[in-house]
Formats: C-alpha cells, sequence, structure tokens
C-alpha cells in the first residue's frame, strides 16, 4: 500500500483547523491521508481532538481552516445527508419508535429504494451482523451488544464505502468487546470498506487498525501501523500512552551514528537508540518496555536494581524496582518453569539491549 | 403506603397519621366545590340549593330538564357553536407556532433564548386582563376587534406559552444524536423532522395541545374584551347567564364542561405513560 501516491488518497485530511470559539485550537493543522479500504483508527485521550476530526469527516462540524477530500472531492461544502458516509455513534442512536427492521430500512427508504430491494437489503445486513431473527424487535427490546450489532447494520446497510465508528464499542463489557472487535474486524476484511475508527482504548485500536493515528492536544503524534507504534514510539508521548512504557530520564554525553550515550540521572549510564532526541548536553527520556528488560543477564547496559513490589498476574509477575533513583521501574517476569523467584526488598541486576532503549524527547 | 416501622416513635406516628389527614382535606378543598354542582345540576327545581326533596333522595327532586334547556335553548347553543368553532382553531395555531418556537429555542445557538423564551411565555404570566386590555385596543386598530379571527389569535396566544412548555419538556429527554443519525443516513432536515424527531416529541406536542385547547374553550375575560356578540363562547354565556338570571342550566353546562375537562385529562395522562415508555426505549 503505497501511502503517497494520491490515488490511494480516498480520505484526505489538508491542513485541517478547527476551533469552537476563535481562540483555541482544537485541531492544529492536522494532515491526514487515508487510502481505500484500510483500517485507521485515531486513538488518544479525551480532548485530544479525535471525535471532532470524526465530526469533521461526518459534516456534523465544520473546519475552520483546511479541506477535507472525500475521493478526490471536497466535502466541505456538502451537507451530512449528501455525503454518503455510514457511521456507527457511541450511543447508537437507533430510532426508539422504529422496529430493527424499519430502523434499517430508513437509509435505503430515503434513497427511494423499492419494497422487495429494501427488504432482501435488511435481510441481508441483518445475516452480517448475525440478527436474522431480530427484524421485528424494537430497539429497547435488545441487550447493548445486540443493539450495537444493530446500529453496525445499518451504517453498512446502504453500501457506504466510507464508516466511520466513534467509540461504538465504549458501552460493552470486556468480553463482548473484544468479541465485537473480531468481528468488525472481519466485515471490514469481506466487504473492503473504509473504516474510520474513533477510540481511546489502546488495545482496540493495537488489535483492530492497519494503522493508527495517535492524537494528542489537536495533533497526530504518530501515525503508524499497531506493532511500529509500540515497538518503535517515535516521542515521549506515544511511547507513555501506548502500552506500559519505563522511562529514565537523563542527559545526552555522546553520540555515534544512530547510538547515543546517556547518563541517567541517579548514576547510571545507558547507550540507547538515537530517534527523537537532541545533541550532546540536551535532556533526552530514555523508554525501555518492561518486556524487554532482563534480570541478571549481563547485556550492555545494566545496573543494580532494588525490588520494592511484586504483583501476581497469573501468566507473569509485575516486578515494581527502584532503578537509577527512578522508582517506577517496570520488570515483567514470565510465570515460566523454573522463572526466578524475586523477593520485596532484594537486590538484583536488570539489563537490556542497546535497540530497545530508545533515547526521546524528554 | 408503607406501614410504620416497629421502631416508629409517638411522635413519627402521630405525623404519620396526621399527614394523611392534610392531604385529605386538601383533595377535599380542591374538589369539592366542583363536585358539589353535579347533583345539583340535576335539580327539579330553578333553584341553585338543594330541595328537601332532593335531600330525601326522592325521584321527583331530581330531573334533566336544565340539560334539556341547554340542548334547546338557541342562545346556548349558539354559544356551544362558537366554542367548537374557535377553541380547535386556536389550538392548532398554539400547537404550530409553540412547537416551532420549542424547538427554535432548543437549539444551543440562538441568541437571547431566554429572554425569547420569557415574552413568549408573558401571556401565561401577565395578569389577564391585562393582556386582554392590551389585545382590545390593539386589535381595534388593525381592525380585528370583534372578528372570529381576532378571537382565534387572541386564544393562540395564550395557548401558545403551554405547548412551548411541554414541547420544550419533552425536547430535553430527546437525543440529539438521532437527528445526526438521520442526517447521516441520508435524511433531509424536512424528513428527519417528520419521521424522527416529531414521532417522539408527539406526546409533549399533544399534550400542549390539549392545554391549550381547555385554555380558549374556558375563557372567559380575553373574549369578553376581543370578542363581539358574534362570538359569544361558552364561558361567556354561563357569565352572562350568572348575572342576569340566575338559571341551574349553568350548573348543567358546568357540568358538562368537567366531563369533557375530565376525557381530556385523561387522554393527556395516557400519553404521558406513553411517552415515558418511550423514554425508556431511547438506548444509552
Amino acid at each position: 500500500m503505497s501511502l503517497d501516491s494520491s490515488a490511494d488518497d480516498f480520505v484526505v485530511f489538508d491542513h485541517v483547523q478547527k476551533s469552537y470559539d476563535g481562540e483555541v485550537l482544537v485541531v492544529k493543522d492536522l494532515n491526514l491521508n487515508i487510502a481505500k479500504g484500510e483500517f485507521v483508527t485515531m486513538l488518544g485521550p479525551s480532548g485530544s481532538g479525535k471525535t471532532t476530526c470524526l465530526m469533521m469527516l461526518a459534516g456534523f462540524e465544520v473546519a475552520t481552516h483546511g479541506d477535507i477530500r472525500l475521493g478526490g472531492k471536497s466535502i466541505n461544502n456538502i451537507p451530512p445527508h449528501k455525503r454518503g458516509i455510514g457511521m456507527v455513534f457511541q450511543n447508537y442512536a437507533l430510532f426508539p419508535h422504529m422496529t430493527v427492521g424499519e430502523n434499517l430500512a430508513f437509509p435505503l427508504e430515503v434513497r427511494g429504494m423499492n419494497k422487495s430491494e429494501r427488504e432482501a437489503k435488511v435481510k441481508r445486513a441483518l445475516e452480517m451482523v448475525q440478527m436474522g431473527d431480530f427484524a421485528g424487535r424494537r430497539p429497547a427490546q435488545l441487550s447493548g451488544g445486540q443493539q450495537q450489532r444493530i446500529a453496525l447494520a445499518r451504517a453498512l446497510v446502504f453500501d457506504a464505502e466510507l464508516v466511520l465508528m466513534d467509540e461504538p464499542l465504549g458501552a460493552l463489557d470486556k468480553q463482548l468487546r473484544e468479541h465485537m472487535q473480531y468481528e468488525i474486524k472481519h466485515i471490514h476484511d469481506n466487504l473492503g470498506i473504509t473504516v474510520v475508527y474513533v477510540t481511546h482504548d489502546q488495545s482496540e485500536a493495537l488489535t483492530m487498525s492497519d494503522r493508527v493515528a495517535v492524537f494528542n492536544d489537536g495533533v497526530i503524534k504518530q501515525l503508524a501501523p499497531p506493532d511500529d507504534l509500540y515497538e518503535r514510539p517515535e516521542n515521549a508521548f506515544v511511547a507513555q500512552f501506548i502500552g506500559e512504557n519505563n522511562k529514565l530520564l537523563g542527559t545526552i554525553t555522546g553520540r555515534e551514528g544512530d547510538i547515543v550515550s546517556v547518563d541517567v540521572e541517579g548514576g547510571m549510564t545507558s547507550k540507547a537508540l538515537a530517534v527523537n532526541c537532541g545533541g550532546v548536553g540536551e535532556k533526552t527520556m530514555l523508554s525501555i518496555r518492561p518486556e524487554r528488560v532482563t534480570l541478571n543477564s549481563d547485556g550492555p547496559n545494566g545496573t543494580e536494581a532494588l525490588v520494592k513490589e511484586l504483583i501476581y498476574l497469573g501468566d507473569h509477575i509485575r516486578c515494581r524496582m527502584t532503578v537509577s533513583g527512578h522508582d517506577d521501574f517496570i520488570v515483567k517476569v514470565p510465570n515460566a518453569a523454573g522463572h526466578q523467584h524475586l523477593v520485596v526488598g532484594e537486590r538484583t541486576k536488570v539489563s537490556w539491549q542497546t535497540e530497545d532503549c530508545r533515547a526521546l524527547d524528554a | 403506603m408503607s406501614a410504620l416501622p416497629p421502631y416508629a416513635t409517638t411522635g413519627q406516628r402521630i405525623w404519620h397519621y396526621g399527614f394523611r389527614v392534610i392531604c385529605g382535606l386538601i383533595f377535599f378543598f380542591l374538589i369539592f366545590p366542583i363536585l358539589i354542582i353535579i347533583p345539583l345540576s340535576f335539580n327539579a327545581q330553578d333553584f341553585f340549593t338543594f330541595t328537601p326533596e332532593m335531600l330525601a333522595l326522592k325521584a321527583e327532586g331530581y330531573s334533566l330538564k336544565h340539560y334539556e334547556d341547554f340542548f334547546t335553548n338557541s342562545d346556548w347553543q349558539q354559544a356551544m357553536t362558537n366554542s367548537i368553532r374557535i377553541a380547535p382553531v386556536a389550538t392548532i395555531l398554539s400547537v404550530g407556532f409553540g412547537t416551532l418556537a420549542a424547538i427554535g429555542l432548543s437549539q444551543t445557538h440562538v441568541p437571547f433564548r431566554r429572554a425569547i423564551m420569557a415574552i413568549l411565555i408573558s401571556p401565561m404570566i401577565v395578569p389577564l386582563i391585562i393582556s386582554a386590555a392590551g389585545m382590545y385596543f390593539f386589535y381595534s386598530r388593525i381592525g380585528l376587534q370583534g372578528t372570529y379571527w381576532g378571537v382565534v389569535l387572541a386564544h393562540a396566544a395564550l395557548g401558545i406559552p403551554f405547548v412551548i412548555i411541554t414541547v420544550t419538556a419533552t425536547l430535553v429527554g430527546f437525543d440529539k444524536s438521532l437527528t445526526r443519525a438521520a442526517a447521516n443516513l441520508g435524511a433531509g432536515p424536512v424528513r428527519t423532522f417528520f419521521k424522527i424527531q416529531m414521532p417522539l416529541i408527539l406526546p409533549g406536542v399533544i399534550s400542549g395541545g390539549l392545554f391549550a385547547f381547555i385554555t380558549s374553550f374556558d375563557e372567559v375575560v380575553v373574549v369578553l374584551f376581543v370578542g363581539s356578540a358574534g362570538q359569544k363562547t361558552l364561558p361567556w354565556q354561563m357569565f352572562t347567564g350568572l348575572r342576569e338570571q340566575i338559571s341551574p342550566t349553568i350548573l348543567a353546562v358546568a357540568t358538562l364542561l368537567v366531563a369533557i375537562s375530565v376525557a381530556l385529562l385523561t387522554t393527556l395522562e395516557l400519553l404521558r405513560r406513553r411517552s415515558e415508555r418511550l423514554r425508556g426505549m431511547s438506548p444509552g
């Protein structure tokens, strides 16, 4: 998928800005290209501008500045009801006075489709979400998960090429949520539709997406496939926001190609991969994923650690320790046969590979 | 009614029963004057008092002659016709304008919403005699005084606040994402209004309409000012009847009006239940 070629730019945000009060920018200079058939998730804390972006795409909010294009055409001046974009709302927004069948037939009726064609399409859409027997029910007679499926079917029934989803699984319990994640993913794969998905749940974003756009404070901090995002965060915000992260603050003392030497506050020194840091003498934040830290081995970067707390999690033991004065350093010890049994108050050694330690903006 | 818990103190016991007595007295105070006219309207004599025959529950003490008078007397029939011609038209105008105003005022971007709302509600708050006098002078200038449409418009103005209040209350519970969903599914604003918003706020619209209808149907002050002999409504006829010849026919008419009001309020209650059911149905 070549994302730079304009043929693949199905949805384009071109220098889009949004301000509600004319002073504070909720979205600052957003540039985002989404290819046809792609599943892109906008992930970020609340108030980061991700939902505003989705609403601008749906047409419920107007961009203060910049251009939004769909299939090569600017949609800034097209009202929401003429955009032909499907959407699953956070609270499902099913029409309570209509049956499930009538809810699904509504977009088809609007498009002047005849009755037999309508019925066939509604039936097919309901079967796709495994709700074939529920056409005669009212939304109130359905559980949250069933309502969610109906909302999904309604967004798909009129063959929209682009479907937006605004935290659609937020109200479901964990097990159902995980199940629906797979189901949405399968529907996406089968129909070849383009999906823009908004969530604040990072595991949801990592499981489902082709690419994830991490939002913070109105800007995209990083736009990358899930594995890149987790393994190769480009800045401190992404490293901290996605997954668990150990941060060590320090000062750069030397640089050789891509490798920097860092004096970590508290006494230790470590080599790290220079990703997003300044030159010699500048502050940096080292980021190391907990599962990339090994105990007692003699890797290139190591130091002594004091075990502060142990939490048993079944498959692994989460160990909080003090490393070089940072007392929130987490190591995951897999609960494998013959694993090392740590004791609170014990001193042990920790080490990590240079390429697993990323020097980011402080 | 919850029973008293075993640990209730004497004071709590006294309050428990005293509270019920007070409630009963309040009901009596409100309902008794209305109930008393019902037996009186069947009086065989032309008096406003209970005759000894009535008190003895003898059949000859009662008759339907006042009802007969109402249905045969041309003055009363004319008044009835006028009321029936005025109230529904005034109601339709109130409902139309009131609903539109309520929807407009529920949009957050409308400037001076509170001030506009206060002005629209004012006919309900300003003493009726002041509205009536104002309308009299205003309508005289523009040639509406003493006409059918003058009375209809005046009553519509009185009914609009009820519609605004009930529809606004229904709109508070209206999920705005439903109109967004409708737009997203391709429905234009007009279709969204009639297919999505209207069915869901209908209970509020109808109960507002009922209040507007009753207001017009029972109204006497404004019609005395704005109307002329040609627009003499039932309440107006009752008012003149009270002043000129004290006939128990007024009581018969009053009983009929009470019956109509009860019927309308029952409808209102049924609608309220339906609306509650619909509210319960909206997800999230």
